[in-house]
């Protein structure tokens, strides 16, 4: 009889992390030392990360006489993976996490805490973007590892189809979001204002963040307590829900959309005439949009700034390095953290994968001086705040997020989301927050 | 069964001196708990040891906090037992929710299930041609890798571009909203009837035909023959049919996580993938050990009340 089968999965899962082979390198003394590497998908495909890395750490091998074996880890397995590498303690040296999870892994305490020490060993604190490096741990502990890619949000836009409407320039407040988004809305040519990923639990919740801060919203208190049905959560909520819903510059089919592609192929299509999303020139240009009608700004703020407001366009996105507090090479990690935030490797590596330096010196290369990583470089060094660095932070992304995604379901049915309704979703989602405290 | 095997060894050794004989004799005894040892094991490995292990998590209050080291999870006592049967508290009332969506799922699924199984087994009991191609047609779901079968399903039912709403000329959604329920008995049904097909075409192969023929002379008709004969005899099949069905489709995890991804939404979110989601994506394991704790007991009391009632019933008959 298969029954009570969620709780053992746990236990399986631990089981299996223990007796696989997902320990860390070799450490027997003579033996070169051999670090474990978990990198996460950045690329178009796992053998496209495999074929991007590969180079580099056989060039850092060559240089350290320290062998990496790199495993790349889909987006969709990699917090379990961690969590069962944490609770066996047979995980891998050196690993990516995304940044908006720092806080919740560095509760786990399985992570070897960056500081000022450590900092050091891999070029220093100064040498990291401020916010990149924000988002890396709870305020007032160490980080629990550095940023390696960065990210941040944009609105991207059609220029074609802006022209067609006589737009010409980008909406610089959300007001003008709204208004330039009612006049590309027509609904019988098949062409829609704005793209979501309105299925998509984390981008939802991305959002509720940046709206939430822009509508004076703190989502925990400073003690940790969750307080996401205050009243600017709700405005912040009801603003973006209303985007399909009062606005109706949104195609209720987006309430279906769980991934980025088809908003991606919106915009090149000429369906859609904005989006919301992490710089993703490379993706557009993979789908054959055609780039000269790809523009980019910050997301608006509102005209008026609420009480309390604060101008946040993005939050700091990105992927974090880290490593494993049971590695046996803390030096050798250490060493392989330096290579990759050395300022060649970040060039390297960001260009290829269409982000964001982490360190302000691999920011003279030519390919971010262009008009659209310079928007997205400001938008990180001057608008960007950092999720909310708590332990609760991974509850915080899945309750809202699948609750804007239920949100989003009902209003493409044709039921209402109003504000009640919204305060009650928060209020249970702050319950189960606190439950899991 | 001991008895047969008993038999054989003994047989063999009738002229075998005593003492040999008794020998070969108590080694006759232990050979099928030998042999059922390495079942045994694995038993416990993969069953029983995870689920002490799930009980005992479901008494701390283990979150991401604690599941570096286990042990140093502060204990709960009861208290992921009474949050989650609070039902004013979001935990109760979403895995009431939860429940009351998977009471729904499983009567309609396995009603279905069976509904088709069985009339597919009876129409195929008589010779016609084609008959083979369409028995084995029957069986493609069933043969299908079970993550290529759904995913398809998903893509099917994509409001813009899905194969369904293109064939009813309509743009519903599918995979949101009220309709995503009856997405998931949908894809619940096609893929388990043909397990129905199956047993109770195995079960139709032990009636003996000579009932049907003493019926027919007798002037009974194909229903009537359906009712006096093909049910009464396939009654045995049907109960341990129905306890598989139940206890496959109340607990099933696949589909709904296939179809819809790890965010089912709320009109198809089964107890499974609200345990799976407080477990894994909430992090908060001794909540969802509590679940599965409370899960594993409704699951066993309804087993027992079943067993016990169809046993009597058997007993009655006979």
């Amino acid at each position: 009889m298969r029954i009570g089968k969620i709780a053992p999965a746990l236990v399986l899962a631990l089981a299996a992390a223990a007796t696989t082979a997902c320990g860390g390198g070799d450490t027997s003394s003579g033996a070169p030392k051999e670090l474990v590497y978990w990198a996460s998908n950045q690329g178009t495909s796992l053998d496209n990360d495999k074929a991007v890395l590969q180079p580099e750490l056989d060039k850092f091998e060559q240089a350290s006489g320290i062998k990496v074996k790199l495993e790349v880890v889909p987006w969709t397995d990699l917090l379990n993976r961690i969590l069962a590498a944490t609770t066996s303690g047979k995980g891998p040296d050196v690993l990516n996490i995304g940044n908006t999870w720092s806080a919740s892994l560095q509760a786990t305490g399985a992570f070897l805490p960056f500081d000022d020490a450590a900092l050091e060993k891999v070029g220093g604190k100064s040498r990291f973007v401020g916010p990149s490096l924000a988002a890396t741990g709870a305020s007032g502990q160490p980080p629990v590892g550095v940023p390696l890619y960065g990210q941040a949000y944009g609105l991207y836009y059609n220029k074609k189809l802006f022209a067609e409407a006589g737009i010409t320039k980008p909406p610089a407040t959300w007001e003008e979001l709204v208004e330039d988004g009612k006049k590309l809305t027509k609904p019988d040519k098949g062409q829609w204002g704005l793209s979501l990923q309105a299925g998509q639990v984390t981008e939802n919740s991305h959002h509720a963040a940046i709206l939430g801060a822009q509508q004076g919203a703190q989502f925990f208190t400073a003690e940790g307590k969750p307080q996401l049905a205050s009243d600017p959560s709700v405005a912040a909520v009801q603003q973006f829900v209303d985007l399909m819903q009062k606005d109706k510059i949104v195609n209720p089919s987006n309430a279906e959309y769980a991934d980025t592609a088809k908003s991606l192929k919106d915009l090149s299509d000429g369906k859609a005439a904005m989006f919301m999303n992490q710089a993703s020139a490379g993706s557009f240009k993979n789908i054959g949009m055609d780039m000269a009608n790809l523009g980019v700004a910050p997301i608006p703020l509102p005209a008026a700034a609420p009480p309390n407001g604060r101008k946040v366009t993005s939050f700091v996105a990105g992927i974090n390095m880290s490593v494993f507090k049971n590695t046996k090479n803390p030096d050798a990690a250490l060493d392989f953290v330096k290579f990759m935030v050395s300022a060649p490797e970040q060039a390297l590596l960001n260009k290829t994968y269409g982000s964001l330096p982490t360190v302000q010196d691999a920011y003279s290369d030519a390919a971010f001086q262009t008009e659209d990583v310079k928007v997205f470089q400001g938008v990180l060094a001057n608008s960007a705040e950092p999720m909310p660095q708590v332990p609760q932070e991974s509850q915080f992304e899945t309750l809202i997020g699948t609750a804007m995604k239920a949100m989003f379901a009902d209003v493409a049915a044709g039921k209402p989301v109003d504000a009640a309704k919204i305060r009650d979703q928060l209020n249970q989602a702050d319950q189960q927050i606190a439950a899991g405290s | 069964m001991p008895t047969a095997l008993d038999d054989a060894p003994a047989v063999k050794a009738a002229g075998a001196p005593g003492p040999r004989r008794v020998r070969r004799k108590r080694r006759g005894v232990a050979l099928p708990y030998l042999l059922l040892l390495p079942a045994i094991l694995l038993e416990l490995l993969v069953h029983l040891i995870p689920m002490i292990a799930g009980l005992v998590m479901s008494f701390f209050k283990l979150t991401q906090f604690y599941i570096r080291d286990f042990s140093s999870a502060p204990a709960a006592g009861l208290d992921n037992y009474k949050f989650v049967l609070d039902f004013n508290f979001a935990a109760g009332k979403s895995l009431l929710g939860s429940f009351w969506i998977s009471v729904l799922y499983t009567v309609l699924s396995v009603g279905f299930c069976w509904l088709f199984g069985t009339s597919a087994a009876v129409l195929m009991q008589k010779n016609f041609r084609g008959r083979g191609v369409l028995r084995t047609l029957f069986l493609v779901p069933y043969a299908l890798p079970m993550y290529a079968a759904v995913i398809t399903w998903s893509f099917m039912f994509q409001r813009d571009t899905g194969l369904v709403n293109s064939l009813l000329g309509i743009d519903s959604f599918w995979l949101i909203g009220d309709n995503s329920f009856w997405s998931l008995v949908v894809v619940s049904v096609w893929r388990n009837w043909p397990f129905a097909f199956l047993i109770v075409m195995a079960g139709l192969q032990n009636i003996p035909g000579e009932l049907y023929e003493a019926a027919a002379i007798d002037g009974a008709g194909w229903w009537r023959q359906f009712q006096a004969i093909t049910q009464p005899m396939l009654r045995p099949v049907n109960q341990v049919l129905l306890l598989v069905l139940f206890l496959w489709t109340f607990n099933d995890f696949n589909t709904p996580y296939v179809l819809f991804g790890a965010s089912a939404p709320k009109e198809a979110s089964l107890i499974s993938i609200h345990i799976y989601q407080s477990s894994f994506v909430t992090w908060n394991f001794g909540l969802g050990s509590a679940m599965s704790v409370l899960l594993l007991l409704f699951l066993l009391i309804v087993s027992t009340v079943y067993l016990g009632l169809t046993s009597r019933r058997r007993n009655a008959v006979v």
